[in-house]
């Protein structure tokens, strides 16, 4: 198998008395696609947190590319350039247009001129179906096209993984499948993506690995086919079942 | 039989209750002011009222001479509202932070805002006037009176910056730093443009504010300055029409202070 790109090693996080992350092992391959799935509070938006350095780990070691990014000696903004994240709420900067949405981070933390970043931001709308947005501001988008402009803003420095926390469960039913779209999109790319996510069949069809967040722990992870469909824990067996009942009601 | 026209009688039905609304409007409007006008004209005291405050030929001949003393006025406003914008950004810069090393700063910086926003503006000026000349250094009252305004709107408009940077969601920061900015860059280019722009408004009101207090630099002896020149001319000749000529200057900054600001919060809230 390829490189590691980011290793996850007896991670844990708590807030206060509430122990959120309880020792987390994940290793996250190049061009490898890994879903987390389990029930809000499980702890898979912390987990990315963690990643991107937004939260603290309180134990263990987070290593992007064999290096620790978790040492307290290490610059968080380095490791967060080498990183994308797209967030629920799409978190776009609403006094900016599309176009400066997306180059902010080229020009201010690369470093790349203007007219080349803008150049770049330009290519990357459009290939999210964003051509002629760019001058409008964010308010004026649908909720996907905005997480489109976000998954757009954090690929434009072509990270060396995408972090993306449930970027479809703000949406409303029938945006969602342009947003999934996207996402395949930078899969088809071979983009290394840890994915926080409530579509389960989004996960079967765009991971390599599923993993089943309960409680803090990492209690299953395997191929798409093997968690979801056989599931050896009672754990994942129960939370999947409920989800089909919901889906039957 | 026809159906009645439901959508004709609807439409009749509407143009009555507006016109009924627009008249009611107009009425009321000319018993209100048209009564407060007969007030004032037919009170015992408006002949002499009129003769002191509303004397016209008096009005042409001190006018200029007011007009030109209200120069200095917008001057020392401009100055000190340049002033008040930078160090009350820098104020709230530093309340806000929360970096250990600033701590003894952030303290001063809040001491700094009690004291200066709960003394009257009128004690301040009259405070920096008459104390540091006292204490030897020899400055222009229009100087220390500038300094004392200064010293009092920097409180205030570092609480409105404040209260600003505290408006902006924390996940503007946290999603810029995701795109890769520093703490210093997340702040110039995405927490504080939308912190000054949800506080358009009240700034604008300390501006308003703040081109009024510039008066105050009267009463420590500032000469040439509107109201201290209008003062002068009613205390020789009783007649306090020169007065009304101060008031208009200030109206006439101040009015469109407040339009823009209007059109500002409007404009916010599209």
């Amino acid at each position: 198998m390829s490189e590691p790109v980011i290793e996850i090693k007896g991670v844990t996080k708590s807030f206060g008395e509430m122990e959120v992350l309880k020792g987390i092992d994940l290793t996250v391959h190049e061009h490898e696609a890994v879903a987390l799935i389990g029930a809000s509070g499980s702890g898979k938006s912390t987990l990315l947190r963690c990643i991107d350095l937004l939260e603290e780990i309180d134990d263990g070691d987070i290593f992007l590319d064999g290096e620790v990014i978790t040492d307290p000696s290490v610059d968080p903004v380095g490791v967060r350039r080498r990183l994308g994240v797209v967030f629920q709420a799409y978190n776009l900067f609403p006094h900016l247009r599309v176009l400066d949405n997306v180059t902010l981070g080229i020009t201010r933390a690369h470093g790349v001129d203007r007219a080349k970043a803008e150049g770049q931001a330009r290519e990357i709308l459009t290939r999210f179906g964003l051509g002629g947005r760019e001058d409008e501001k964010p308010s004026r988008l649908s909720g996907g096209q905005q997480q489109r402009v976000a998954i757009a803003r954090a690929f434009a420095t072509r990270p060396r993984a995408m972090l993306l926390d449930e970027v479809t469960s703000a949406l409303d039913p029938e945006l969602v499948g342009e947003v999934l779209s996207a996402v395949r999109d930078l899969k088809s790319e071979g983009v290394t993506m840890v994915i926080a996510t409530h579509e389960m069949g989004f996960a079967r069809e765009v991971a390599d690995t599923v993993g089943y967040l309960h409680e803090g722990r990492l209690v299953e992870i395997g191929p798409p086919e093997q968690v979801l469909e056989e599931p050896q824990r009672p754990e994942t067996q129960r939370f999947l079942r409920r989800l089909l009942e919901a889906r039957r009601v | 039989m026809t159906p009645p026209d439901r959508r004709a009688e609807r439409a009749a039905a509407k143009r009555r209750k507006d016109r009924r609304t627009a008249a009611i409007a107009a009425v009321s409007t000319i018993l209100v002011l048209g009564g407060l006008v007969a007030l004032v004209l037919t009170s015992p005291g408006w002949p002499d009222v009129r003769e002191t405050f509303f004397d016209a030929d008096y009005f042409a001949e001190t006018f200029p001479d007011i007009a030109r003393a209200f120069w200095l006025d917008i001057r020392v406003f401009v100055v000190v509202e340049i002033a008040v914008l930078i160090l009350g950004l820098g104020l709230a810069l530093t309340r806000t932070s929360s970096s250990p090393g600033l701590f003894p700063l952030r303290l001063l910086a809040a001491v700094y805002t009690d004291l200066f926003r709960g003394v009257p503006v009128i004690l301040v000026v009259y405070l920096m006037g008459f104390g540091i000349p006292a204490l030897g250094v020899n400055v222009e009252a229009v100087i220390l009176g500038g300094i004392g305004l200064t010293l009092c709107y920097t409180a205030y408009v570092a609480e409105v910056y404040r209260a600003g940077l505290k408006s902006v969601r924390p996940t503007q920061r946290e999603a810029a730093l995701a795109v890769g900015l520093n703490e210093r860059q997340a702040m110039r280019h995405v927490v504080l443009p939308q912190a000054v722009r949800n506080v358009g408004p009240p700034l604008l009101n300390d501006f308003i504010s703040l081109q009024k207090d510039v008066a105050l630099l009267a009463i420590i002896g500032v000469t040439g300055e509107a109201f201290r020149e209008a003062q002068i001319f009613a205390s020789t000749d009783f007649d306090y029409t020169p007065l009304l000529g101060a008031a208009l200057l200030y109206l006439a900054v101040t009015v469109p202070m407040a339009r823009l600001l209007d059109v500002w919060e409007r404009r916010q809230d599209r």
